[in-house]
């Protein structure tokens, strides 16, 4: 695990996979920093995380397009596959690979609290528990775009396919107040992460919350490990 | 030991590999050979636990490849047809990491710097892989199969695309390792096989056609044994003498020369040898012989026969692939 862990770090800090999303990143929670909190004089942080989920939704999927779909397609999977490592430990270590560098994108918001601090008294609870969410948020949707590629060869179907998942999931609110059958209301308000996201930018800790990303994380992670598994079996 | 016992895999309909059994000693050099599109790669996919069978078992060692995956797949070092690279490292961050991942407990260092010497690319240790050439890929390939000094090793193609200097010194590396592993290794170039192997598997449509040792193979698949002649005098006298020896079963002229000499092709039962009496039956009549060769099927015809009479009898059954 650790050794697949440090490979796809290396993969990521060797090209410029990396340095593009850290510098995308960068960039738009700088401008949303700067327009929301000094423009409206605020503390609170919580309008910059809500937009963020925009710029996450298209970064992850650039950061796990490659995961499986290029070992598949340069056939270095026969190398991991053959190798005494599980793929149980295959598929954490490329997935840790993928929230290591998410993360570090996302500690540019305690940067930003610092910056707050020079001004106003931060609202460190309530920082420090957006960030739990962005976390949880992150590790959910990196899950899910480690399995999408995982299904395909191509890394631009991968990309293409977790954006427009990403894309889905942001109308997902809008679509359930278009629709008046109230159990198809209630079950995509049930199943939307964003749902789940804005209690964490308002500070609310719920264990419901947590959980629930946890689920969805582990829960794609398995089926990543499943559809790798079944395709030595087809 | 590697054995082998009944592997099948079928795509749908399509069986890849129908019903193999071999068995491997330890020590052996076994050489897999086949048309393109045999079911070497598959069955290499299978004994390497990268792919599933659909029946069958691989035990290496005494242990099963899908029972117990990881120990078994500790004892294997596996060069697929094409090599496994990360063409983003250099030489020497790639084996460390395969070295990791096959979780090889020898000390780190020295053992990957004796793998790059053993097939010769430590002046390219620091070199991005992505800047090498096919034959230092391949060689990179090879270094990564050697890590760990598995018992077996697994070579799918190991020469395709390298200059002869080069598939020279892959063979000699493969026939010393042969000393020390257990060496399955496969490819369409017969010459390679005869060269380097102690033992060959001829595989067609997924099923062993002929499985002999290199020397024997010529003779196993005919069943009789063969004397090309060029001889001077008369045909038909040369003919008749020589249908006079016991052990000859067929003589024939196969092609007239200038100076009145022709080519001829004798067949003689197994385990006889007919050169002495083919040399007296001559020298009474006089008529001189000027060449003698025996064993004139060569393996390429031989091979040709197999696959393309399986392929026929396929026909016959009506099979569709």
């Amino acid at each position: 695990m650790g050794t697949i862990l440090k490979r796809e770090l290396s993969s990521y800090f060797n090209s410029a996979t990396a340095y593009v999303v850290m510098a995308t990143y960068f960039i738009f929670s700088g401008i949303f920093f700067t327009a929301i909190c000094f423009g409206y004089n605020t503390t609170s942080l919580a309008g910059v995380y809500g937009n963020m989920f925009y710029i996450i939704m298209f970064i992850i999927p650039i950061i796990t397009m490659k995961t499986f779909s290029e070992e598949k397609r340069q056939k270095t999977d026969q190398a991991l596959l053959t190798s005494p490592t599980s793929l149980t430990e295959i598929v954490i270590g490329k997935f840790l690979g993928a929230f290591v560098l998410f993360a570090a994108c996302c500690c540019i918001f305690l940067v930003y609290a610092v910056v707050i601090s020079f001004f106003a008294t931060p609202d460190w609870p309530v920082i420090l528990c957006t960030f739990a969410g962005i976390i949880l948020l992150g590790a959910a949707l990196i899950a899910i775009n480690v399995f999408i590629s995982a299904l395909t060869e191509s890394m631009i179907i991968a990309a293409v396919a977790g954006m427009a998942l990403g894309l889905l999931i942001s109308f997902l609110g809008n679509i359930s107040d278009m629709l008046s059958i109230d159990w198809i209301t209630t079950i995509l308000e049930k199943i939307n992460p964003l749902n789940y996201y804005t209690n964490f930018t308002y500070g609310i800790l719920s264990i419901v919350d947590i959980v629930f990303f946890l689920t969805l994380t582990g829960l794609f992670l398995f089926f990543t490990v499943r559809v790798l598994e079944k395709r030595r079996w087809s | 030991m590697v054995e082998v016992k009944h592997l099948t895999k079928c795509y749908g309909d399509i069986k890849a590999v129908d019903d193999i059994s071999f068995t491997v000693e330890t020590g052996e050099v076994l050489g897999f050979l086949g048309p393109n599109g045999a079911g070497k790669s598959t069955t290499m996919n299978m004994i390497t636990g990268y792919i599933s069978s659909t029946s069958g078992t691989v035990t290496i060692d005494g242990s099963e490849i899908l029972d117990n995956p990881k120990e078994t797949k500790k004892k294997i070092g596996y060069l697929p047809e094409i090599p496994p690279l990360y063409v983003d490292m250099t030489v020497r961050k790639y084996l460390e990491f395969m070295f990791d991942l096959k979780k090889v407990k020898l000390p780190k260092k020295e053992h990957i710097d004796e793998v790059m010497r053993l097939v010769r690319i430590s002046e390219q240790s620091e070199r991005i892989i992505k800047n090498l050439s096919k034959g230092y890929r391949q060689r990179v390939g090879f270094a990564q199969a050697l890590l760990g000094n598995p018992p077996v090793l697994i070579l799918d193609e190991p020469t395709v695309g390298l200059d002869p200097k080069q598939i020279i010194e892959i063979r000699k590396l493969i026939k010393s390792l042969g000393k020390k592993h257990t060496v399955i290794f496969s490819s369409h170039v017969l010459s390679e096989i005869s060269a380097t192997c102690d033992r060959i598997i001829v595989i067609s449509n997924g099923k062993i056609v002929a499985d002999a040792k290199t020397e024997e193979l010529s003779t196993a698949v005919s069943g009789e044994e063969k004397l090309s002649l060029e001889i001077e005098g008369a045909s038909a006298d040369v003919i008749s003498a020589i249908k006079k020896i016991p052990a000859v079963i067929r003589a024939n002229k196969v092609k007239s020369m200038r100076d009145n000499t022709a080519k001829y092709l004798v067949e003689y039962e197994k385990g006889v040898d007919v050169r002495r009496d083919v040399f007296s039956a001559m020298a009474r009549i006089g008529c001189p012989i000027l060449n003698m060769q025996s064993g004139n099927e060569t393996l390429e015809d031989m091979f040709l026969k197999l696959t393309t009479a399986d392929q026929n009898n396929y026909r016959e059954n009506g099979g569709n692939s």
